[in-house]
């Protein structure tokens, strides 16, 4: 066993995992510790070759690999160590660590932990597809990772269903190699990816987007032959009669991410059954002392940019290490709100909650409030599930004293 | 031309098992596998379950072998090292009028002499998430995997020289003078005995050589299985009152060694037996009947489903039951059928390897090796290990201390050593059954990249030539964009 000490260790090195490093760093952790189980740094990112990262953080549109490189560079001069090909097995309640990686297994005592292990995909199981189990079944990010870092094709005609961004993503990419896109399907009304994304990666190249559909049937005993797609009605159940059947070789998977928690699940950290991720409060902090959370393992996030911005304030806040001391409150999704975070409140102050609507909606308004007591109230252009809200509010400490719930609400929806 | 011993048809189970059997004589034995690894069609996707002996008719083969093979299984493992667990299992009935039912299993299982038979009150039972009236106790019936079992005796009777030909498929059998004539899509061979262990393609195996006297009747059973996160909710196995009609046990809920609960088989009889599909009504109806069982299973708990077939003699309307037959053709001298063996298939497997090889016997002396190899490979996996084998293991070869199976914590050096099996399977799925990369939540979101990329760099494989799981199923169709070295 080796063992090593960490005054901040970051388990994720991702764009939020690299965010939190530096920023924990800046704030005056001396040995911040950065382990990942890849043998790059940067996540996903390195896979992401496309532009638009870093827009809103610095200005510039980036490529996945450019954002990447801007942290690793910052990281490495300010002489945060990385532990690449190292994978967490467990870490405990007294914030110790067990690696492991090629050299032996090694713990860690951290005075606090940044998790940062962002999320996977979610499979062909998820939502259960019947039919046969051909080869030719991709999430859409291990087809991205073969493409863009392997350089291995995946198919030929592709059909894609979830119209997530990476799935959006990947329609256009796949146009670029040659492939023939033959559509993308979608159970809901509405793309579940960004709108932007859809004009930039469907529109502009004439892929179909089918809405209000779902593949009911996979069919092929060696390699993926076909699908069947077939309309839902709005309870999203399959309309009798509009099945039909698309010859393909390939399917694509953009059902969604599921931040991944194991590790936080194993030392019993509480988790949002609706996020899938931590329980946080303002800090960042988990319901386990010295733990914070941030990142897609948080939540799932629109961009880096926000994404990159909240890891950086886990990461200030992980170098004071417990911060909660006080009672907190709770944070409540109410009306046509799915989630809020964060999910508890302990001090007062001026707070960044983030948030995600449950359907689209024109001008409605938000408001937040603590029983009778209205806090915030501010009208929106429009809502979108896809699109993350953001809002500050000021909470008193009258507010937290009142020991009521915070809810967030969408009116006029 | 090569001239063997012996010829066996099918790497399932069975034909794995007597493989294995006759790997201690100085034999010349061969195996035909038309698919890309051994196990690779019902012997994979079964319950996995070592059964007792309480639902074979008394005096039956099946009850015979499964009696005789379920006191083999033990040392077995030890010898072999595929994992067994003697967890017991639970009949449950909900109401005195099934209660009848388990009296019935109970008297069935005295006379095939299953020992510690119990009927509980359902309060007495071990299992808090399980609602029953009263439930008999089972303690003799066990969980393994099966394709772990099939891939242990398959590999060691390769280690013994047994050869273990995959991917090919057996097109036409002649019988000259004393010998077979084998024609397969790789080329021809000579036996002088031929074992027909072909599974579900068992008549067709018999009707190249004579017009079979009997039908077969695939029926389908689908499967899900659950996370490992609810691997607390049984201890036990847990089953019904088996239905009357179809000759099946009905719908129960398993726990597997690796901790994943098996919800199923439904039953289905089918016209195609390589319909292995699974579908949206039978995904349901298992998930509501186990549900019955434990009320408070999670919704989605599932992380993949999949189907197998059951190899059946009697049809639906016989009601499905009907006996092993493992004979000598009275037509075709030295052809041994062994016809319809579904379950306790799996558990009577090594009895009936002992079997067969008796009456081969009759026609060739069989004289013992005294150069048998032990396994090699043995099936504590890396996760498994402690600290101290770790680091051990580690220190030896860095490759150990790379995990690139995330969900399942697969070691880089278990990778290689699946892809370096002895019967030669490479596809994704021949490293999925041997090392769990890519079986767990995930399904092979992260391993996936990691062992095509160890295929290509440690194992030469052609990137047009990696496959899921038979000849035609792969994975890519080329470079994204062709590399030119100047």
């Amino acid at each position: 066993m080796i063992n090593l000490y960490a005054d901040v260790a970051v388990i994720g090195a991702g764009p939020a995992g690299l965010a939190a490093a530096i920023s924990a760093h800046e704030n005056g952790a001396k040995n911040v510790i950065v382990l990942d189980r890849n043998s790059w740094l940067g996540g996903i990112l390195p896979q992401c070759i496309h532009d638009g990262f870093g827009v809103e953080e610095t200005g510039t549109s980036m490529t996945g690999p450019e954002y990447a490189e801007m942290y690793i560079n910052a990281a490495k001069k300010q002489g945060i160590t990385f532990m690449n090909e190292t994978m967490v097995l467990q870490f405990d309640k007294n914030r110790k660590i067990i690696a492991i990686n090629k050299k032996g297994l090694h713990e860690i005592k951290a005075k606090s932990i940044v998790l940062a292990m962002g999320c996977r995909e979610k499979t062909r199981w998820n939502i259960m597809i019947p039919g046969d189990r051909p080869s030719g079944i991709y999430t859409a990010g291990v087809a991205q990772a073969f493409i863009n870092l392997y350089n291995i094709m995946v198919g030929k005609k592709v059909i894609i269903l979830g119209s997530g961004d990476v799935g959006l993503i990947m329609a256009r990419r796949l146009k670029f190699e040659g492939a023939k896109v033959l559509g993308v399907v979608e159970i809901l009304p509405y793309a579940s990816g960004l709108p932007r994304n859809v004009v930039q990666c469907l529109d502009d190249y004439g892929t179909p987007l089918y809405l209000n559909h779902t593949i009911t049937y996979i069919q092929g005993r060696e390699r993926l032959e076909s699908v069947t797609i077939a309309q839902v009605d709005e309870k999203m159940n399959v309309i009798p009669g509009t099945e039909r059947e698309i010859e393909c070789d390939t399917l694509l998977l953009s059902l969604g991410l599921i931040p991944e928690n194991e590790l936080s699940r194993n030392v019993g950290i509480e988790i949002d059954d609706v996020t899938g991720g931590p329980i946080i409060d303002q800090y960042f902090e988990t319901s386990l002392p010295g733990v914070f959370a941030c990142g897609n393992c948080l939540q799932v996030y629109d961009t880096v940019d926000v994404l990159a911005m909240d890891a950086k304030k886990a990461g200030k806040y992980a170098v004071k290490n417990s911060i909660k001391q006080n009672k907190d409150i709770n944070v409540k999704a109410g009306k046509g709100i799915r989630y809020v975070i964060p999910q508890k409140i302990s001090e007062p102050g001026k707070i960044r909650f983030t948030s995600r609507v449950e359907k689209p909606c024109e001008s409605p308004i938000l408001r937040l409030v603590s029983g009778d007591k209205e806090i915030l109230k501010k009208k929106l252009r429009w809502a979108n599930p896809a699109n993350m809200v953001e809002f500050d509010a000021v909470i008193s400490a009258e507010t937290i004293k009142s020991d009521t719930a915070l809810e967030v609400l969408l009116d006029g929806c | 031309m090569k001239n063997f011993h012996v010829a066996i048809i099918g790497g399932g189970v069975i034909g794995s098992a007597i493989a294995w059997e006759l790997s201690k004589y100085k034999l010349d034995v061969v195996v035909f596998e038309k698919g890309s690894d051994v196990a690779s069609g019902t012997s994979k996707a079964n319950s996995g379950v070592v059964h007792s002996g309480i639902n074979s008719a008394p005096a039956s083969l099946k009850a015979r072998f499964c009696v005789a093979g379920n006191k083999m299984l033990q040392p077995l493992s030890n010898q072999l090292g595929f994992p067994l667990e003697w967890v017991g299992k639970y009949v449950v009935a909900k109401n005195e009028e099934e209660v009848k039912e388990l009296e019935q299993l109970k008297t069935v299982g005295e006379n095939n002499q299953v020992p510690n038979l119990k009927i509980k009150d359902g309060k007495d039972i071990k299992e808090p998430n399980v609602s029953c009236y009263k439930a008999l106790w089972v303690p003799t019936a066990g969980i393994m995997l099966p394709y772990k079992f099939t891939i242990a005796l398959a590999e060691n009777a390769a280690e013994n020289n047994v050869n273990f030909l995959i991917e090919t498929e057996v097109k036409d059998l002649k019988k000259v003078d004393n010998h077979f004539l084998i024609k397969t899509n790789k080329g021809e061979c000579q036996s002088q005995i031929l074992v027909n262990s072909a599974g579900l393609n068992c008549r067709n195996i018999v009707s190249m050589l004579e017009e079979p006297d009997f039908r077969l009747y695939p029926c389908r059973g689908e499967y899900l299985v659950l996370d490992k996160n609810y691997s607390n909710l049984i201890n036990s196995m847990i089953y019904p009152v088996p239905p009357k009609e179809l000759g099946v046990l009905g719908v129960h809920i398993t726990p597997t060694i690796e901790g994943n609960i098996l919800l199923g088989p439904s039953a289905e009889f089918i016209d195609d037996h390589e319909d292995k599909r699974t579908t949206k009504e039978m995904m349901q109806t298992l998930f509501n009947e186990a549900k019955e069982i434990i009320p408070r299973l999670p919704e989605k708990a599932v992380i993949s489903a999949y189907s197998g077939i059951r190899c059946k003699l009697a049809s639906p309307d016989e009601g499905g039951w009907a006996d092993y037959r493992i004979e000598e053709s009275r037509q075709t001298a030295g052809l041994i059928n062994l016809l319809g063996i579904e379950s306790p298939g799996l558990t009577a497997a090594p009895a009936i390897a002992k079997e067969v090889s008796k009456m081969i016997s009759k026609s060739i002396k069989l004289n013992p090796k005294t150069n048998f190899k032990t396994r090699k490979t043995m099936n504590k996996r890396f996760s498994q290990m402690n600290p101290k084998e770790q680091s051990d293991l580690i220190k030896k070869d860095e490759r150990w201390g790379r995990i690139v199976c995330r969900c399942e914590h697969v070691a880089e050096a278990e990778v290689i050593e699946a892809l370096s099996n002895p019967i030669g399977a490479q596809t994704l799925s021949a490293v999925k059954y041997r090392c769990r990369a890519g079986m767990g939540r995930c399904q092979g979101g992260f391993c996936t990249q990691h062992t095509v990329r160890i295929m290509e760099e440690q194992f030469n494989i052609d990137v047009n030539k990696i496959k899921l799981k038979s000849s035609n199923s792969k994975l890519f169709s080329g470079r994204t964009r062709e590399i030119k070295n100047d």
